[in-house]
């Protein structure tokens, strides 16, 4: 049976009818068709279904859509500026060269938006444990890393001027 | 998508003690981080599931006039890490809690569950083990108060009944002042991984800093269930700070354990690690206590 909830997605509110053991990475995925979001293990260890969810990241494929209702989703593509142009994170994670596959890069840099957001400084080895939720198998997390430094560098920088 | 059968979705505590009374065989599930892992193993299919999630009530942490500290049983880890109450007066715990998994992990997962589901390795249990933290259950029945060592019955059992709801979890304040804790979790690898071995120790020193006046010893995988080193824990009381008790602590808790072999590790390997373990914890919880272990 379908039941219809409403939530809000990348700042608009949908409204969206679920079957209730349906996972939120399938609704976004399948009803919504945000891609973004990646299946990967969906027993919540690979973190290539990261979204934020009231601005915490979470892994979809463990979280009942049911659950969602009247909250706020963000996937990457809410990360999209008004003309289309990528997001500083995205930037920083092109420039670093941080994406291979590129299967793991859309729960990184959703992960990063939470990171980002607390305003924090964070040190290499704070970044490592705060990244841990995320399975890469290409690029050695280094790259991820220095990325993952420049922005947090970047935005406390900015925001501390 | 998940097999299961049907699931509620109550928004507070009443609605939810109706429903587990209506229900008989159903299963709560929270944070869905443990169920639905299940759930994908082909376990708990047809289960009728009483999904707490939304349950405003069971969330958050507050101290009450008296000191005690309650933490509603739906509160996720990162919350209990990054609260201030936890920060002050039991650090040990919100440190225990940022072993669990991984960040996502630690922003679904509650309390509650790392605590109903009865697991012995069960991040968060040593530390609660340590302060003697009270469960409260509510039920259509009433509500009783089970204090953390009669909490488990057995491997994957505590004394919840069916009809029951873990609401909080409460730390009473002669439970954790002049205490200071030091959690350790030793797994195969820093992330995303369950305990080979959890423990905790807290020590609470004599005015001057130079005697044990009560210490206390918990660990997770050292048996069926977490578990305390009463025996120890009255023997070390009123010693001194130095290299033999330290030595008395690492072997003295090997009478109380029985851990087992699992393909994470051996029983000796585990052995090995709980003498070791818990002389190193208690060193830094005397540390953290202001105190100096001699020669």
């Amino acid at each position: 049976m379908l039941n219809i909830i409403s939530m809000t997605v990348n700042g608009k509110e949908v409204e969206v009818a679920v079957d209730e053991r349906e996972s939120l990475l399938e609704t976004l995925r399948n009803r919504l068709h945000l891609t973004s979001v990646k299946k990967g293990c969906e027993v919540g260890e690979c973190g290539a279904c990261t979204v934020l969810v009231d601005g915490e990241a979470v892994d979809s494929c463990i979280y009942l859509t049911m659950c969602a209702k009247g909250k706020h989703i963000l996937t990457v593509e809410g990360l999209k500026g008004e003309d289309g142009e990528l997001s500083p994170i995205q930037k920083a994670f092109i420039e670093e060269a941080a994406v291979q596959c590129g299967f793991c890069t859309p729960g990184l840099i959703m992960s990063a938006v939470e990171i980002v957001g607390t305003g924090k400084r964070y040190s290499r080895e704070e970044l490592r444990k705060l990244i841990s939720g995320h399975l890469c198998r290409c690029t050695g997390y280094e790259n991820i890393l220095n990325a993952m430094e420049r922005i947090v560098e970047e935005t406390y920088r900015v925001t501390n001027r | 998508m998940y097999d299961f059968k049907q699931m509620y979705l109550p928004y507070s505590i009443e609605e939810a003690l109706e429903l587990l009374e209506e229900n008989k065989g159903a299963e709560i599930i929270s944070g869905g981080t443990d169920v639905l892992i299940k759930m994908r193993e082909g376990k708990l299919e047809d289960a009728t599931l009483i999904n707490i999630h939304e349950i405003k009530e069971l969330k958050g942490i507050h101290m009450e006039e008296d000191g005690t500290i309650v933490i509603g049983a739906g509160t996720v880890f990162s919350h209990i890490t990054n609260n201030e109450i936890i920060q002050t007066y039991i650090p040990m715990l919100g440190e225990a809690v940022d072993e669990v998994g991984g960040p996502q992990i630690r922003n679904m997962g509650t309390i509650g569950g790392n605590i109903c589901n009865g697991v012995t390795s069960a991040d968060s249990a040593s530390s609660l083990f340590v302060f003697n933290a009270i469960m409260e259950l509510r039920s259509k029945r009433g509500t009783r108060y089970v204090p953390m060592d009669q909490w488990y019955v057995g491997a994957g059992q505590t004394v919840r009944e069916q009809d029951e709801l873990l609401v909080s979890i409460r730390i009473a304040k002669k439970e954790y002042e002049k205490f200071y804790g030091h959690y350790i979790k030793y797994g195969k690898r820093n992330a995303m991984e369950i305990a080979t071995l959890g423990c905790a120790v807290a020590v609470k020193l004599s005015e001057d800093k130079e005697t044990i006046e009560e210490l206390r010893v918990a660990f997770g995988v050292a048996g069926p269930t977490p578990l305390r080193c009463p025996n120890l824990e009255e023997l070390a009381a009123g010693m001194g700070l130095n290299e033999r008790v330290v030595t008395i602590i690492g072997k003295g808790v090997l009478a109380e354990v029985n851990p087992r072999s699992s393909w994470r590790a051996s029983k000796e390997f585990r052995l090995q690690l709980i003498e070791e373990m818990s002389k190193r914890a208690f060193r830094k919880a005397v540390t953290l206590a202001g105190g100096e272990i001699h020669a």
